[in-house]
């Protein structure tokens, strides 16, 4: 289903060499270059983005000038504080608001609407509570006009993909918090779409679910290559999951820099506790906080 | 009790609903049937006349005796209200469906319909009958009347209730509006609109009365008004007996239906 008729725009080269600069990446440029050259393909390319909304007491900039190149099947991670615009630059990615400056590319194209070949998790499970498990999963094949009876068993190997064999014909209300979750991230990938956009998808969840699902992601990730870009308040879960950290500043949304995670795949929890680790998170909470800003 | 024995007696906390709902059930029974007994007792002993207040032995011995009017007339009130409740799903939901969709209806309609169930019906019904005449037609009216506010409320609240998220959902999937109203937007707004079938059900039966107080010569509404002009007062209360049994078992009817229809509704 990806365009790939469109390889000829997507840039080849050094992944650190792309980053658009401003001066926040260049003080992180060590980080991105360090580290082995992978050759892949630009996916998604944000070129000068801004978001500005009206209000009564005058203009409120969401983001601000935002310059991000994600290669394909990157695992990405947006990182800051409440009101740093996260949430806006993933709607924004996803096509479901416009920005007010700026460009957004899928495949070397201008994206301006919503793209099939996105599948969105949100912070909630938004399962429809008359639906079983399955037919939820299959929602986006039905609005998508997809062969129902082709997707069905798609559905239910994605069902056993994320741990939930044998609750296909559970309604919503059947199952706990996590477990609806899972079934979000079912109907995410139903349509086999090569973008995956989360906003926040485990914050919702207890510590330890939380931890699971995360990994569950990965493994998912690392057998049905995807570009993710995933949305989280939490940096171990950001540094954890990434390729990339994004780490945004707020007032007005920026990336303050963006950090090259260069831990050893599959990762494992005890990562945490590494140096390294250390060192990544030390410079991610140092530019999310930089000038001593609150964050809520 | 000493202290040692009441460390010995573990507390074991009741889960089983079947007690609880006996429980549920024998208090108001019990409650009914002495307020009941002290009516009987009252009405007996304290020397007020029958036709100011029957004892219920009074009433229930009148119910029988007029069992074949009191049939009757319940048929022609259930008739004009269930006709009336129908008509009133009928108009409403569409209506519902027009305000949400359509800013400019939203400004127009709402104040009339405002405006409408700002007027007492009371005070409708008597125009009604004027212009339409005796019949069930008029009382038919009332009981439209009176229920299809609050189902255009409750379905134009439900189908505005759709998580953000969800909407985001599927129009990153480019759904059109028909399909976002099928598969999403009204099945949301089902249990709603059942909150406003409740309220609408429970005020029919009143305006099916009121329809038959203004003018009528059948029904459990006329059958009262006949009944104390002519000093019959245990038949009228017989008649309001049944007027009650029939709001509550509409009721429950709407309540079964919803049961049936929104298993997934959050219950209390």
């Amino acid at each position: 289903m990806a365009p790939t008729g469109s390889m000829l725009f997507a840039a080849v080269g050094d992944v650190g060499a792309r980053f658009a600069i401003n001066k926040a990446q260049q003080q992180g440029a060590s980080a991105c270059i360090r580290g082995h050259v992978k050759s892949r393909m630009l996916k998604i390319k944000i070129e000068n983005l801004s978001k500005i909304y009206r209000s009564r007491s005058g203009h409120v900039s969401a983001l601000e000038d935002v310059n991000l190149d994600i290669v394909q099947n990157e695992f990405i991670t947006l990182v800051g504080p409440s009101g740093c615009g996260k949430s806006t630059l993933l709607k924004i990615i996803g096509a479901l608001i416009r920005p007010s400056r700026g460009t957004l590319h899928y495949d070397g194209k201008t994206l301006l609407q919503p793209t099939r070949d996105v599948g969105i998790v949100f912070q909630e499970p938004v399962l429809l509570p008359w639906r079983t498990a399955l037919d939820n999963v299959l929602l986006p094949a039905e609005i998508l006009g997809l062969d129902i009876a082709a997707s069905r068993p798609r559905a239910m190997e994605l069902l056993k993909l994320v741990g939930l064999k044998g609750f296909e014909s559970s309604y919503p209300r059947e199952l706990s918090g996590g477990m609806q979750q899972r079934v979000a991230l079912s109907r995410a990938l139903i349509h086999d779409p090569s973008v995956l956009l989360m906003d926040e998808p485990f914050a919702a969840l207890d510590a330890m679910t939380r931890e699971e699902l995360g990994f569950e992601l990965l493994r998912i990730w690392d057998t049905h290559k995807k570009t993710v870009i995933f949305v989280t308040h939490n940096i171990v879960e950001a540094i954890l999951l990434a390729d990339r950290v994004v780490a945004m500043s707020p007032r007005p949304g920026r990336i303050a820099k963006i950090v090259k995670v260069d831990l050893p795949r599959p990762r494992t929890l005890d990562m945490e506790f590494t140096p390294e680790f250390k060192g990544y998170s030390d410079e991610i909470r140092s530019v999310i906080y930089h000038g001593g800003t609150v964050a809520a | 009790m000493t202290s040692e024995s009441s460390k010995l007696s573990d507390e074991v906390e009741d889960l089983d609903p079947r007690r609880s709902m006996v429980a549920a059930i024998v208090g108001p029974t019990l409650t009914l049937l002495a307020l009941v007994a002290l009516w009987e007792f009252l009405a007996r002993w304290s020397g007020i006349p029958s036709w100011l207040l029957p004892a219920p032995s009074a009433i229930v011995d009148s119910m029988i005796e007029w069992r074949g009017e009191l049939t009757w007339h319940s048929m022609v009130t259930l008739y004009e209200v269930l006709v009336g409740f129908a008509l009133s799903i009928v108009v409403s939901i569409p209506l519902a469906v027009a305000v949400v969709y359509s800013p400019f209806l939203q400004n127009t309609i709402y104040p009339i319909l405002l405006a409408l169930q700002s007027t007492p019906k009371v005070a409708i019904a008597p125009l009604l009958v004027l212009w339409i005449g005796f019949g069930a037609l008029p009382k038919i009216l009332v009981v439209f009347l009176v229920c299809f506010f609050p189902i255009v409320v409750a379905t134009a609240s439900g189908l505005s209730s759709v998580p953000p998220a969800l909407i985001d959902l599927i129009r990153s999937l480019s759904a059109t509006s028909t399909q976002t109203f099928i598969k999403i937007r009204f099945p949301t707004a089902i249990p709603h609109i059942f909150v406003g079938l409740k309220i609408a059900i429970t005020f029919a039966v009143i305006g099916g009365v009121i329809g038959e107080f203004v003018g009528s010569d059948e029904g459990l509404g006329y059958l009262i008004l006949i009944s104390t002009s002519q000093s019959r007062t245990p038949l009228a209360f017989g008649a309001l007996l049944l007027l009650t049994i029939m709001s509550i078992v509409l009721y429950y009817a709407v309540e079964f239906t919803e049961r049936l229809v929104v298993p997934w509704a959050p219950r209390n």
